[in-house]
């Protein structure tokens, strides 16, 4: 891992920030809801109109509007919500705290989950667990998240009643509480994660599994759980890292519908609220982090990727 | 082409996805004939009326035949997942393939790009996108298409870039082909064989993120009965009525896996080491 290839990251990081905040702002600026009658309603006159337009700087050419919000969005200014009155920018990183703690969750019980099943299924190959693992994995990529979470709430919320259907509490104020309203939404944003990692796990271990090192292993007369656990595993785990960053971005998808079902404050919920209203501001901020968090996601992962492996040279 | 069928019929996931397929496309067609009852018929006396003789996978909040508007709904719900999805293989593949056609700075640029377009999650780009085009199955369709081309064109790009050092292309070149007549002509149709079978997997996506905007209201609009449409009216009567909820989500979860059964036979039949 050379400096070159670090600093080379951080370029394509801006590069992709840019590229993310021109799309966000070309899209919701052509919106056809014009954003001073959003803000004064239909029948505002025609002089409170064009008095707000002025303000809001909305007579400017395109390219002004997007270097002004540019130039503030990166001090962290995304302008007053149209619906509250309220600085975006503030409302929004505090909404991704909360999402990124169910995204933490929801990845660490996948990986708890997925990576035994996936060693196992490769283990067994062509057994019953494989099968299983198979039919697993097939049934979890086929349920969009609103269907598995409104399935899992029907179950375990209404029939049950074991959890809370809905709602948020803060880990800082009552830890139980937490997980028990977490637990849903956690469950359900890890079905889709699940199946297709622990796919990926069987694959890996598998090609592993048939390489030279592992065949010279075994000659060598080593036990097969030394060859699994010591020379096969942390192979197959390590592609493994790059998966679980690219599944980071349909992660963030999925906490969208996940957190509208759950009514969970996150930064999913903010968005849909803002698309709902109409509120520019907090669209753009809402994209504009969200796709920002999965971008360092992946770099992070990279960089974790080429550190773990020493045998990959950048230059 | 016979043949290529033949082997995939020897899968037994390319079996079972073809034979879904089948159904489903039959019930896309023939969905309105096919339905025992009127979709829209409302029957106060029999809301809520489990599954039985009446019925067969029950009545809803307004008595309407369930199992009646799932067959109709098929309509509104996978041809606009088949359109979006091929929609978006054509603008990715044509831009995957001029990228590695290009070679060099350009795919460099086009590429990062790329990359970049694609670290806004898939169902966020949709959602802006149709709220900026309208709510709207047309605008949904379009808006899951734009999502999709920027991964086609990447799983595109990665097997152009070995069509582009094949003999026939640089032949081409060499000829003075223009630009668009190698990119068309030469390099698209070889192509091919990895994009149908990624494509075939996407559906099932498209067909998940379709069912998820019109489930938040923003894809097929009512009285369409759309699936994630029926899935978002069910939610309320949960209690009372439970079959309205599955019978939907099971409709959506069976096509998603036959295209991915599909996608994977497809695979497996199209692996010359598969050969046996």
């Amino acid at each position: 891992m050379s400096l070159s290839w670090i600093l080379r990251r951080l370029l394509l990081i801006v590069y992709t920030v840019f590229v993310v905040s021109v799309l966000v702002f070309g899209i919701t600026q052509v919106l056809p809801a014009d954003a001073a009658v959003t803000l004064l309603g239909e029948n505002a006159t025609a002089d409170a109109l064009a008095a707000i337009r002025d303000r809001l700087g909305l007579g400017a050419p395109i390219w002004m509007q997007y270097l002004r919000w540019v130039g503030h969005a990166v001090t962290g200014d995304f302008g007053l919500s149209m619906r509250t009155g309220q600085p975006v920018g503030p409302e929004m990183v505090a909404a991704l705290g909360r999402s990124l703690l169910l995204a933490f969750a929801a990845i660490a019980l996948m990986l708890v989950i997925a990576v035994p099943l996936g060693v196992v299924a490769a283990v067994r190959q062509g057994k019953l667990a494989d099968t299983l693992t198979s039919l697993v994995s097939y049934l979890g990529v086929a349920f969009p998240e609103f269907v598995t979470a409104t399935l899992f709430a029907m179950l375990l919320a209404d029939t049950l009643q074991w959890l809370p259907a809905t709602g948020y509490v803060s880990p800082f104020e009552d830890v139980w509480g937490a997980v028990q309203h977490l637990a849903l939404p956690v469950l359900t944003a890890s079905v889709i994660l699940v199946a297709h990692v622990s796919r990926m796990v069987r694959s890996e271990t598998l090609d592993v599994l048939h390489s030279d090192y592992v065949r010279a292993a075994r000659l060598k007369g080593l036990p097969e759980r030394t060859v699994l656990m010591r020379h096969a595993l942390r192979n197959a785990l390590l592609p493994v890292v790059t998966i679980v960053a690219l599944d980071v971005g349909y992660l963030l998808g999925g906490i969208i519908v996940i957190e509208e079902i759950f009514a969970i404050p996150g930064i999913g919920r903010q968005l849909m609220v803002a698309i709902t209203a109409r509120d520019l501001p907090s669209i753009q901020a809402g994209a504009l982090i969200m796709s920002a968090t999965y971008a360092v996601a992946n770099t992070l992962a990279d960089v974790a990727y080429a550190f773990l492996d020493k045998r990959i040279r950048y230059d | 082409m016979t043949d290529l069928l033949r082997r995939l019929v020897r899968t037994p996931q390319g079996a079972i996805g073809l034979l879904l397929l089948l159904v489903l496309a039959a019930v896309c067609l023939f969905g309105p004939w096919l339905a025992p009852q009127d979709p829209e018929k409302i029957d106060f006396l029999g809301r809520f009326r489990p599954a039985g003789a009446e019925n067969w996978f029950g009545a809803d909040q307004l008595g309407r035949d369930v199992l009646s508007r799932l067959l109709v709904g098929a309509r509104s719900t996978i041809p606009m997942a088949l359109a979006a999805t091929l929609l978006g293989t054509v603008i990715g593949s044509v831009v995957g393939t001029a990228s590695a056609y290009l070679g060099g700075r350009w795919d460099e640029a086009i590429m990062r790009t790329i990359d970049a377009v694609m670290a806004v999650p898939g169902l966020l780009l949709a959602l802006l996108l149709v709220s900026t085009l309208g709510n709207g199955a047309t605008n949904a369709m379009v808006a899951i298409a734009v999502a999709f081309a920027p991964g086609m064109a990447r799983v595109t790009r990665s097997v152009a870039l070995n069509v582009r050092n094949q003999d026939y292309v640089k032949a081409a070149i060499v000829r003075g082909e223009r630009g668009s007549w190698i990119v068309f002509r030469e390099m698209l149709p070889n192509v091919m064989a990895p994009v149908v079978i990624e494509t075939t997997i996407r559906v099932s996506f498209a067909v998940m993120l379709f069912a998820t905007l019109s489930f938040l209201g923003l894809g097929a609009q009512p009285p369409a009965s759309e699936w994630g449409l029926m899935v978002a009216d069910a939610r309320q009567y949960v209690h009372q009525a439970p079959w309205i909820l599955i019978a939907p989500s099971i409709a959506i979860a069976v096509t998603a896996i036959a295209f991915n059964l599909l996608g994977d036979g497809l695979r497996d039949a199209m692996n010359p080491r598969n050969e046996r």
